[in-house]
Protein backbone atom coordinates (compact mmCIF):
# COMPACT_ATOMS: atom_id res chain seq x y z
CA UNK A 1 0.00 0.00 0.00
CA UNK A 2 1.64 3.17 -1.04
CA UNK A 3 1.39 6.64 1.15
CA UNK A 4 -1.12 8.15 -0.87
CA UNK A 5 -3.45 4.98 -0.59
CA UNK A 6 -3.22 4.89 3.58
CA UNK A 7 -4.02 8.24 3.67
CA UNK A 8 -6.80 7.66 1.57
CA UNK A 9 -8.11 4.35 3.64
CA UNK A 10 -7.28 6.30 6.74
CA UNK A 11 -8.91 9.61 5.87
CA UNK A 12 -11.32 8.84 2.89
CA UNK A 13 -12.77 5.34 3.54
CA UNK A 14 -15.82 5.22 1.57
CA UNK A 15 -16.98 2.18 3.23
CA UNK A 16 -16.76 3.38 6.53
CA UNK A 17 -17.86 6.74 5.74
CA UNK A 18 -21.14 5.17 4.14
CA UNK A 19 -22.12 3.29 6.97
CA UNK A 20 -21.48 6.04 9.05
CA UNK A 21 -23.06 8.64 7.18
CA UNK A 22 -26.62 8.38 8.63
CA UNK A 23 -25.23 8.96 12.33
CA UNK A 24 -23.38 12.14 10.96
CA UNK A 25 -26.78 13.42 9.36
CA UNK A 26 -29.08 13.04 13.08
CA UNK A 27 -25.90 15.07 14.30
CA UNK A 28 -26.29 17.64 11.62
CA UNK A 29 -30.11 17.51 12.37
CA UNK A 30 -29.13 18.19 16.36
CA UNK A 31 -26.74 20.52 15.23
CA UNK A 32 -28.93 22.80 13.10
CA UNK A 33 -31.58 22.63 16.08
CA UNK A 34 -29.13 23.61 18.39
CA UNK A 35 -27.62 26.39 16.22
CA UNK A 36 -30.80 28.06 15.13
CA UNK A 37 -32.43 28.03 18.80
CA UNK A 38 -28.72 29.84 20.19
CA UNK A 39 -28.63 32.16 17.36
CA UNK A 40 -32.38 33.51 17.78
CA UNK A 41 -32.38 33.25 21.62
CA UNK A 42 -28.94 34.75 21.85
CA UNK A 43 -29.25 37.96 19.22
CA UNK A 44 -32.37 38.86 21.06
CA UNK A 45 -31.29 38.47 24.46
CA UNK A 46 -28.58 40.99 23.56
CA UNK A 47 -30.17 43.35 21.82
CA UNK A 48 -33.13 43.50 24.59
CA UNK A 49 -30.12 44.12 26.50
CA UNK A 50 -28.43 46.50 25.06
CA UNK A 51 -31.99 48.25 24.71
CA UNK A 52 -32.87 48.25 28.02
CA UNK A 53 -29.10 49.93 28.96
CA UNK A 54 -29.83 52.37 26.09
CA UNK A 55 -32.45 53.72 29.03
CA UNK A 56 -29.44 54.84 31.03
CA UNK A 57 -30.82 53.82 34.41
CA UNK A 58 -27.97 52.78 36.50
CA UNK A 59 -29.12 50.65 38.62
CA UNK A 60 -30.03 48.26 35.52
CA UNK A 61 -26.88 48.99 33.45
CA UNK A 62 -24.18 47.84 36.54
CA UNK A 63 -25.15 44.32 36.66
CA UNK A 64 -25.94 43.88 32.62
CA UNK A 65 -22.23 45.28 32.07
CA UNK A 66 -21.12 42.32 34.64
CA UNK A 67 -23.17 39.77 32.99
CA UNK A 68 -21.94 41.08 29.83
CA UNK A 69 -18.27 41.05 30.85
CA UNK A 70 -18.19 37.31 33.09
CA UNK A 71 -19.67 35.47 29.64
CA UNK A 72 -17.61 37.39 27.38
CA UNK A 73 -14.52 36.60 29.54
CA UNK A 74 -15.71 32.65 30.51
CA UNK A 75 -14.85 30.07 28.12
CA UNK A 76 -17.60 28.61 26.55
CA UNK A 77 -16.81 25.11 27.45
CA UNK A 78 -16.40 25.98 31.29
CA UNK A 79 -19.91 27.22 31.23
CA UNK A 80 -21.25 24.04 29.60
CA UNK A 81 -19.36 22.19 31.87
CA UNK A 82 -20.81 24.43 35.14
CA UNK A 83 -24.49 24.11 33.99
CA UNK A 84 -24.52 20.62 33.17
CA UNK A 85 -22.35 19.24 35.78
CA UNK A 86 -23.00 21.76 38.44
CA UNK A 87 -26.62 22.42 38.24
CA UNK A 88 -27.78 18.89 39.15
CA UNK A 89 -25.90 19.96 42.69
CA UNK A 90 -29.13 22.34 42.99
CA UNK A 91 -31.44 19.83 41.93
CA UNK A 92 -31.64 21.04 38.22
CA UNK A 93 -30.65 18.59 35.83
CA UNK A 94 -30.25 19.75 31.94
CA UNK A 95 -29.79 17.79 29.36
CA UNK A 96 -26.45 18.53 27.31
CA UNK A 97 -28.67 19.87 24.44
CA UNK A 98 -30.21 22.08 26.99
CA UNK A 99 -26.82 22.82 28.95
CA UNK A 100 -25.09 23.79 25.45
CA UNK A 101 -27.97 25.82 24.62
CA UNK A 102 -27.85 28.00 27.51
CA UNK A 103 -23.94 28.38 27.62
CA UNK A 104 -23.95 29.61 24.07
CA UNK A 105 -26.92 31.90 24.13
CA UNK A 106 -25.57 33.61 27.33
CA UNK A 107 -22.26 33.83 25.60
CA UNK A 108 -23.87 35.12 21.72
CA UNK A 109 -25.66 37.31 24.28
CA UNK A 110 -23.25 38.83 25.98
CA UNK A 111 -21.08 39.27 22.75
CA UNK A 112 -23.75 40.84 20.70
CA UNK A 113 -25.56 42.91 23.47
CA UNK A 114 -21.54 45.17 22.70
CA UNK A 115 -22.20 44.84 19.62
CA UNK A 116 -25.53 46.14 19.47
CA UNK A 117 -24.63 48.81 22.41
CA UNK A 118 -21.80 49.87 20.31
CA UNK A 119 -23.94 50.34 17.48
CA UNK A 120 -26.60 52.12 19.14
CA UNK A 121 -23.92 54.55 20.67
CA UNK A 122 -22.27 55.32 17.48
CA UNK A 123 -25.29 56.83 16.09
CA UNK A 124 -24.87 60.91 16.24
CA UNK A 125 -26.43 62.80 18.83
CA UNK A 126 -27.99 64.76 16.07
CA UNK A 127 -29.59 61.91 14.96
CA UNK A 128 -31.43 61.45 17.64
CA UNK A 129 -31.89 65.61 18.55
CA UNK A 130 -33.27 66.11 14.85
CA UNK A 131 -35.70 63.17 15.46
CA UNK A 132 -37.04 64.73 19.34
CA UNK A 133 -37.32 67.81 18.17
CA UNK A 134 -39.95 67.01 15.80
CA UNK A 135 -42.07 65.61 18.78
CA UNK A 136 -40.93 62.10 18.43
CA UNK A 137 -40.15 60.12 22.09
CA UNK A 138 -37.43 58.47 23.13
CA UNK A 139 -38.95 54.87 22.18
CA UNK A 140 -40.08 55.99 18.40
CA UNK A 141 -36.55 58.05 17.98
CA UNK A 142 -35.00 54.55 18.96
CA UNK A 143 -36.99 52.53 16.92
CA UNK A 144 -37.38 54.78 13.88
CA UNK A 145 -34.34 56.31 13.38
CA UNK A 146 -31.20 54.80 15.56
CA UNK A 147 -31.86 51.26 15.84
CA UNK A 148 -32.08 51.16 11.69
CA UNK A 149 -29.13 52.64 11.16
CA UNK A 150 -27.58 50.75 14.16
CA UNK A 151 -28.12 47.66 13.11
CA UNK A 152 -27.18 48.20 10.05
CA UNK A 153 -23.71 48.88 11.40
CA UNK A 154 -23.80 45.89 13.75
CA UNK A 155 -24.44 43.21 11.21
CA UNK A 156 -20.67 42.66 9.79
CA UNK A 157 -19.16 42.51 13.84
CA UNK A 158 -22.52 40.35 14.44
CA UNK A 159 -22.18 37.89 11.32
CA UNK A 160 -18.41 36.66 12.72
CA UNK A 161 -19.42 36.68 16.17
CA UNK A 162 -22.58 34.59 15.36
CA UNK A 163 -20.93 32.44 13.17
CA UNK A 164 -17.54 31.92 15.82
CA UNK A 165 -20.37 31.11 18.58
CA UNK A 166 -22.53 28.86 16.64
CA UNK A 167 -20.03 26.72 16.16
CA UNK A 168 -19.55 26.27 19.55
CA UNK A 169 -21.96 23.80 19.18
CA UNK A 170 -19.49 21.19 19.25
CA UNK A 171 -18.52 21.42 22.69
CA UNK A 172 -21.50 19.85 23.13
CA UNK A 173 -19.84 16.57 22.11
CA UNK A 174 -17.70 16.89 25.79
CA UNK A 175 -21.17 16.48 27.51
CA UNK A 176 -22.12 13.65 25.06
CA UNK A 177 -24.47 15.59 22.91
CA UNK A 178 -25.27 13.76 19.47
CA UNK A 179 -24.46 16.62 17.52
CA UNK A 180 -21.67 16.37 14.59
CA UNK A 181 -18.43 16.42 16.30
CA UNK A 182 -19.69 14.15 19.11
CA UNK A 183 -21.46 11.26 16.40
CA UNK A 184 -18.28 11.36 14.26
CA UNK A 185 -16.28 10.76 17.74
CA UNK A 186 -17.65 8.08 18.66
CA UNK A 187 -17.93 6.56 14.91
CA UNK A 188 -14.31 6.81 15.08
CA UNK A 189 -13.94 4.72 18.34
CA UNK A 190 -16.35 2.34 16.79
CA UNK A 191 -14.21 1.92 13.30
CA UNK A 192 -11.26 2.41 14.45
CA UNK A 193 -10.72 5.02 11.57
CA UNK A 194 -10.72 8.90 11.34
CA UNK A 195 -12.83 8.87 8.16
CA UNK A 196 -15.92 9.89 10.20
CA UNK A 197 -14.30 12.76 11.37
CA UNK A 198 -13.78 14.21 7.59
CA UNK A 199 -17.25 13.70 7.09
CA UNK A 200 -18.18 15.86 9.92
CA UNK A 201 -15.80 18.14 8.79
CA UNK A 202 -18.15 18.03 5.31
CA UNK A 203 -20.65 18.65 7.25
CA UNK A 204 -19.67 21.89 9.26
CA UNK A 205 -18.96 23.06 5.90
CA UNK A 206 -22.15 22.35 4.42
CA UNK A 207 -23.82 24.20 8.06
CA UNK A 208 -21.94 27.57 7.81
CA UNK A 209 -20.44 28.04 4.45
CA UNK A 210 -23.82 29.21 3.33
CA UNK A 211 -23.66 31.49 6.85
CA UNK A 212 -20.83 32.71 5.89
CA UNK A 213 -21.83 34.06 2.66
CA UNK A 214 -25.27 35.03 3.76
CA UNK A 215 -23.39 37.29 6.16
CA UNK A 216 -21.13 38.58 3.21
CA UNK A 217 -24.49 39.35 1.04
CA UNK A 218 -25.81 40.87 4.15
CA UNK A 219 -22.98 43.35 4.68
CA UNK A 220 -23.34 45.11 0.84
CA UNK A 221 -26.79 44.67 0.90
CA UNK A 222 -27.51 46.79 3.46
CA UNK A 223 -24.93 49.70 2.93
CA UNK A 224 -26.00 53.04 2.27
CA UNK A 225 -24.56 56.27 0.74
CA UNK A 226 -24.45 59.19 3.60
CA UNK B 1 -50.22 91.37 19.14
CA UNK B 2 -48.97 88.00 21.14
CA UNK B 3 -46.26 86.37 21.94
CA UNK B 4 -45.22 83.44 20.76
CA UNK B 5 -42.04 82.78 22.25
CA UNK B 6 -41.67 83.97 25.71
CA UNK B 7 -38.42 83.03 27.43
CA UNK B 8 -37.38 84.82 30.41
CA UNK B 9 -34.23 84.68 32.99
CA UNK B 10 -33.04 81.73 31.42
CA UNK B 11 -29.58 80.37 32.93
CA UNK B 12 -28.07 77.58 32.20
CA UNK B 13 -25.22 76.03 33.88
CA UNK B 14 -22.56 72.97 32.55
CA UNK B 15 -20.98 71.56 35.06
CA UNK B 16 -18.55 75.11 36.54
CA UNK B 17 -19.73 76.53 33.58
CA UNK B 18 -22.28 79.74 33.64
CA UNK B 19 -23.63 79.76 29.40
CA UNK B 20 -26.68 81.57 30.45
CA UNK B 21 -26.77 84.38 32.54
CA UNK B 22 -29.95 85.22 33.00
CA UNK B 23 -31.51 85.64 29.43
CA UNK B 24 -34.70 87.07 28.37
CA UNK B 25 -36.08 86.56 24.78
CA UNK B 26 -39.49 87.49 23.59
CA UNK B 27 -40.72 86.54 20.07
CA UNK B 28 -44.03 87.77 18.64
CA UNK B 29 -46.08 86.40 15.77
CA UNK B 30 -44.74 87.12 12.29
CA UNK B 31 -41.39 88.40 14.08
CA UNK B 32 -37.98 87.63 13.31
CA UNK B 33 -35.10 87.59 15.71
CA UNK B 34 -31.78 87.58 14.69
CA UNK B 35 -28.87 86.22 17.18
CA UNK B 36 -25.63 86.98 16.62
CA UNK B 37 -22.53 87.18 19.20
CA UNK B 38 -18.92 84.88 19.25
CA UNK B 39 -18.73 81.45 19.33
CA UNK B 40 -19.01 80.45 23.41
CA UNK B 41 -21.63 83.34 23.75
CA UNK B 42 -24.17 80.65 24.78
CA UNK B 43 -26.64 81.77 21.39
CA UNK B 44 -27.09 77.92 20.82
CA UNK B 45 -27.67 76.95 23.91
CA UNK B 46 -30.29 79.69 24.79
CA UNK B 47 -31.90 78.49 20.92
CA UNK B 48 -31.85 74.94 22.37
CA UNK B 49 -33.51 75.92 25.61
CA UNK B 50 -36.17 77.03 23.60
CA UNK B 51 -37.54 73.82 22.93
CA UNK B 52 -36.02 71.96 25.94
CA UNK B 53 -33.29 69.99 23.39
CA UNK B 54 -31.19 71.70 26.32
CA UNK B 55 -32.68 71.77 29.80
CA UNK B 56 -32.42 75.19 31.55
CA UNK B 57 -31.37 75.87 35.20
CA UNK B 58 -33.73 78.28 35.54
CA UNK B 59 -36.17 80.50 34.24
CA UNK B 60 -39.24 80.03 32.13
CA UNK B 61 -39.70 79.22 28.36
CA UNK B 62 -43.17 79.19 26.65
CA UNK B 63 -44.16 78.67 23.63
CA UNK B 64 -47.48 79.60 21.95
CA UNK B 65 -49.00 79.37 25.49
CA UNK B 66 -47.81 76.27 26.80
CA UNK B 67 -45.38 76.01 29.91
CA UNK B 68 -42.46 74.28 28.30
CA UNK B 69 -41.20 73.56 31.68
CA UNK B 70 -44.05 72.58 33.67
CA UNK B 71 -43.32 69.24 34.90
CA UNK B 72 -47.12 68.19 33.35
CA UNK B 73 -46.27 69.45 29.96
CA UNK B 74 -46.09 67.14 26.90
CA UNK B 75 -42.94 67.84 25.64
CA UNK B 76 -43.51 65.85 22.48
CA UNK B 77 -46.74 67.46 22.22
CA UNK B 78 -45.13 70.80 22.50
CA UNK B 79 -42.05 70.27 20.09
CA UNK B 80 -44.34 69.54 17.34
CA UNK B 81 -45.38 73.46 17.33
CA UNK B 82 -41.57 74.36 17.54
CA UNK B 83 -40.09 73.24 14.51
CA UNK B 84 -35.66 73.28 15.04
CA UNK B 85 -32.93 72.98 12.08
CA UNK B 86 -29.51 72.47 12.79
CA UNK B 87 -26.17 73.41 11.44
CA UNK B 88 -25.80 69.50 10.08
CA UNK B 89 -28.77 69.05 8.87
CA UNK B 90 -29.24 65.71 11.12
CA UNK B 91 -31.40 63.93 8.23
CA UNK B 92 -31.78 59.82 8.17
CA UNK B 93 -29.46 58.79 6.10
CA UNK B 94 -31.55 55.44 5.56
CA UNK B 95 -34.94 57.22 4.94
CA UNK B 96 -35.85 59.54 1.91
CA UNK B 97 -36.23 62.99 1.51
CA UNK B 98 -40.48 61.99 2.12
CA UNK B 99 -39.99 59.85 4.53
CA UNK B 100 -37.45 62.52 6.65
CA UNK B 101 -40.43 64.66 5.95
CA UNK B 102 -43.60 62.38 6.67
CA UNK B 103 -41.98 60.63 9.93
CA UNK B 104 -43.02 62.84 12.98
CA UNK B 105 -46.36 63.79 10.80
CA UNK B 106 -47.10 59.90 10.82
CA UNK B 107 -45.33 58.85 14.60
CA UNK B 108 -46.51 62.28 15.96
CA UNK B 109 -49.03 63.87 14.29
CA UNK B 110 -51.33 61.20 13.24
CA UNK B 111 -51.69 61.10 9.72
CA UNK B 112 -52.28 57.90 7.63
CA UNK B 113 -49.57 57.35 5.32
CA UNK B 114 -51.69 58.80 2.44
CA UNK B 115 -52.15 61.97 4.41
CA UNK B 116 -48.48 62.23 5.65
CA UNK B 117 -46.94 61.80 2.24
CA UNK B 118 -49.37 64.52 0.98
CA UNK B 119 -48.72 66.66 3.40
CA UNK B 120 -44.97 65.34 2.96
CA UNK B 121 -44.76 66.43 -0.97
CA UNK B 122 -46.43 69.94 -0.11
CA UNK B 123 -43.60 71.10 2.50
CA UNK B 124 -41.19 69.76 0.30
CA UNK B 125 -42.92 71.65 -2.97
CA UNK B 126 -42.44 74.82 -1.12
CA UNK B 127 -38.32 74.26 -0.36
CA UNK B 128 -38.76 73.98 -4.04
CA UNK B 129 -37.55 69.72 -3.92
CA UNK B 130 -40.54 68.10 -5.24
CA UNK B 131 -38.89 66.56 -7.51
CA UNK B 132 -36.05 65.25 -5.01
CA UNK B 133 -39.10 63.72 -2.64
CA UNK B 134 -37.49 60.00 -3.43
CA UNK B 135 -34.06 60.46 -2.83
CA UNK B 136 -32.06 59.72 0.35
CA UNK B 137 -29.67 62.84 1.86
CA UNK B 138 -26.54 60.84 0.64
CA UNK B 139 -27.58 61.68 -3.09
CA UNK B 140 -28.08 65.47 -2.60
CA UNK B 141 -26.21 68.70 -1.90
CA UNK B 142 -25.91 70.21 1.69
CA UNK B 143 -27.87 73.02 0.33
CA UNK B 144 -31.11 70.75 -0.84
CA UNK B 145 -30.21 68.57 2.51
CA UNK B 146 -31.24 71.72 4.82
CA UNK B 147 -33.49 72.47 2.58
CA UNK B 148 -35.29 68.74 3.47
CA UNK B 149 -34.34 69.34 7.04
CA UNK B 150 -36.97 72.82 7.07
CA UNK B 151 -39.58 70.84 5.01
CA UNK B 152 -39.40 68.42 7.53
CA UNK B 153 -40.08 71.09 10.10
CA UNK B 154 -42.39 72.80 8.38
CA UNK B 155 -44.14 69.99 7.37
CA UNK B 156 -45.62 69.95 11.31
CA UNK B 157 -46.98 73.31 10.90
CA UNK B 158 -45.27 74.97 13.83
CA UNK B 159 -46.00 77.77 15.42
CA UNK B 160 -42.30 79.00 15.54
CA UNK B 161 -38.99 77.86 13.66
CA UNK B 162 -35.41 77.92 15.62
CA UNK B 163 -32.64 78.08 13.15
CA UNK B 164 -29.04 77.23 14.39
CA UNK B 165 -26.74 77.98 12.20
CA UNK B 166 -28.08 76.71 9.03
CA UNK B 167 -25.99 77.29 6.41
CA UNK B 168 -22.73 77.10 8.65
CA UNK B 169 -21.85 73.88 7.27
CA UNK B 170 -22.63 74.63 3.43
CA UNK B 171 -20.47 75.59 1.10
CA UNK B 172 -20.53 79.22 -0.21
CA UNK B 173 -22.80 78.82 -3.42
CA UNK B 174 -25.35 76.67 -1.60
CA UNK B 175 -26.05 79.23 1.05
CA UNK B 176 -28.22 81.24 -1.08
CA UNK B 177 -30.74 78.65 -1.51
CA UNK B 178 -31.36 77.77 1.85
CA UNK B 179 -31.39 81.69 2.72
CA UNK B 180 -33.91 82.05 -0.30
CA UNK B 181 -36.12 79.31 1.50
CA UNK B 182 -35.91 81.30 5.06
CA UNK B 183 -37.04 84.37 3.28
CA UNK B 184 -40.06 82.90 1.88
CA UNK B 185 -40.75 81.23 4.92
CA UNK B 186 -40.40 84.87 6.67
CA UNK B 187 -42.96 86.48 4.25
CA UNK B 188 -45.50 83.54 4.73
CA UNK B 189 -45.66 85.48 8.18
CA UNK B 190 -43.34 82.30 10.47
CA UNK B 191 -42.10 83.60 13.85
CA UNK B 192 -38.55 82.84 13.69
CA UNK B 193 -35.26 82.85 15.61
CA UNK B 194 -32.21 82.74 13.65
CA UNK B 195 -28.63 81.94 14.90
CA UNK B 196 -26.44 83.01 12.49
CA UNK B 197 -23.31 84.81 10.98
CA UNK B 198 -25.31 85.73 8.12
CA UNK B 199 -25.21 89.17 8.53
CA UNK B 200 -26.57 90.60 5.07
CA UNK B 201 -29.34 88.19 5.80
CA UNK B 202 -30.04 89.95 9.23
CA UNK B 203 -29.92 93.44 7.63
CA UNK B 204 -32.38 92.49 4.95
CA UNK B 205 -34.69 90.16 6.69
CA UNK B 206 -34.46 90.40 10.72
CA UNK B 207 -37.36 92.43 12.66
CA UNK B 208 -34.34 92.89 15.46
CA UNK B 209 -31.11 91.42 16.29
CA UNK B 210 -29.60 90.16 20.03
CA UNK B 211 -25.87 90.64 20.11
CA UNK B 212 -24.65 87.81 23.14
CA UNK B 213 -21.61 87.74 24.56
CA UNK B 214 -20.71 85.71 27.56
CA UNK B 215 -23.95 84.32 27.99
CA UNK B 216 -25.81 87.54 28.40
CA UNK B 217 -27.50 89.78 25.76
CA UNK B 218 -25.57 92.91 25.64
CA UNK B 219 -27.27 94.87 23.24
CA UNK B 220 -30.99 94.48 21.03
CA UNK B 221 -32.73 96.86 18.58
CA UNK B 222 -33.26 96.72 14.65
CA UNK B 223 -30.70 95.62 12.70
CA UNK B 224 -29.64 98.98 11.39
CA UNK B 225 -28.86 100.50 14.81
CA UNK B 226 -26.91 97.34 15.81
CA UNK B 227 -24.94 97.52 12.44
CA UNK B 228 -24.61 100.96 12.02
CA UNK B 229 -24.67 102.44 15.49
CA UNK B 230 -23.54 99.88 17.65
CA UNK B 231 -24.10 101.34 21.69
CA UNK B 232 -21.49 98.93 23.52
CA UNK B 233 -17.92 98.41 22.65
CA UNK B 234 -18.33 94.48 22.81
CA UNK B 235 -21.04 95.15 20.25
CA UNK B 236 -18.73 97.56 18.43
CA UNK B 237 -16.09 95.04 18.15
CA UNK B 238 -17.45 92.36 17.29
CA UNK B 239 -19.44 94.24 14.45
CA UNK B 240 -16.36 95.74 13.30
CA UNK B 241 -14.22 91.91 13.18
CA UNK B 242 -16.80 90.26 10.96
CA UNK B 243 -17.48 93.25 8.72
CA UNK B 244 -13.55 93.13 7.81
CA UNK B 245 -14.12 89.89 6.27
Amino acid sequence: MSNWERFLDTFFNTKVMAKYAPDIAYGMLITVELAALVIVSGLLAGLALALVRSLGFRVLNLPIVFAVDLFRALPPLVIIVFIYFGLPAVDLSPSAFVSTWLSLMFVLMAFSEEIFWAGITSIPKGQWEAARSTGLSFGQTLVNVVLPQALRLTIPPLTNRTIAITKGTALGSVVALNEILGMASSAVSNSYNPSPLTLGAAAYLVLFLPMVIVGRWLETRMRWKR
Amino acid sequence: MGLVVEARGLHKHFGALHVLKGVDLLLAERELVFVIGPSGSGKSTLLRCLNRLEEPSSGSVVVDGVDLLHPRTNINHARQRIGMVFQSFNLYPHMTALGNVTLALRKVAGKSRAEADEAGRAALARVGLADRAGHKPGELSGGQQQRVAIARAIALEPRVMLFDEPTSALDPELVGSVLGVMRDLRESGMAMVVVSHEMGFARNAADRVLFMDHGVVVEEGPPRAIFEAPTHERTRAFIGQIQKH
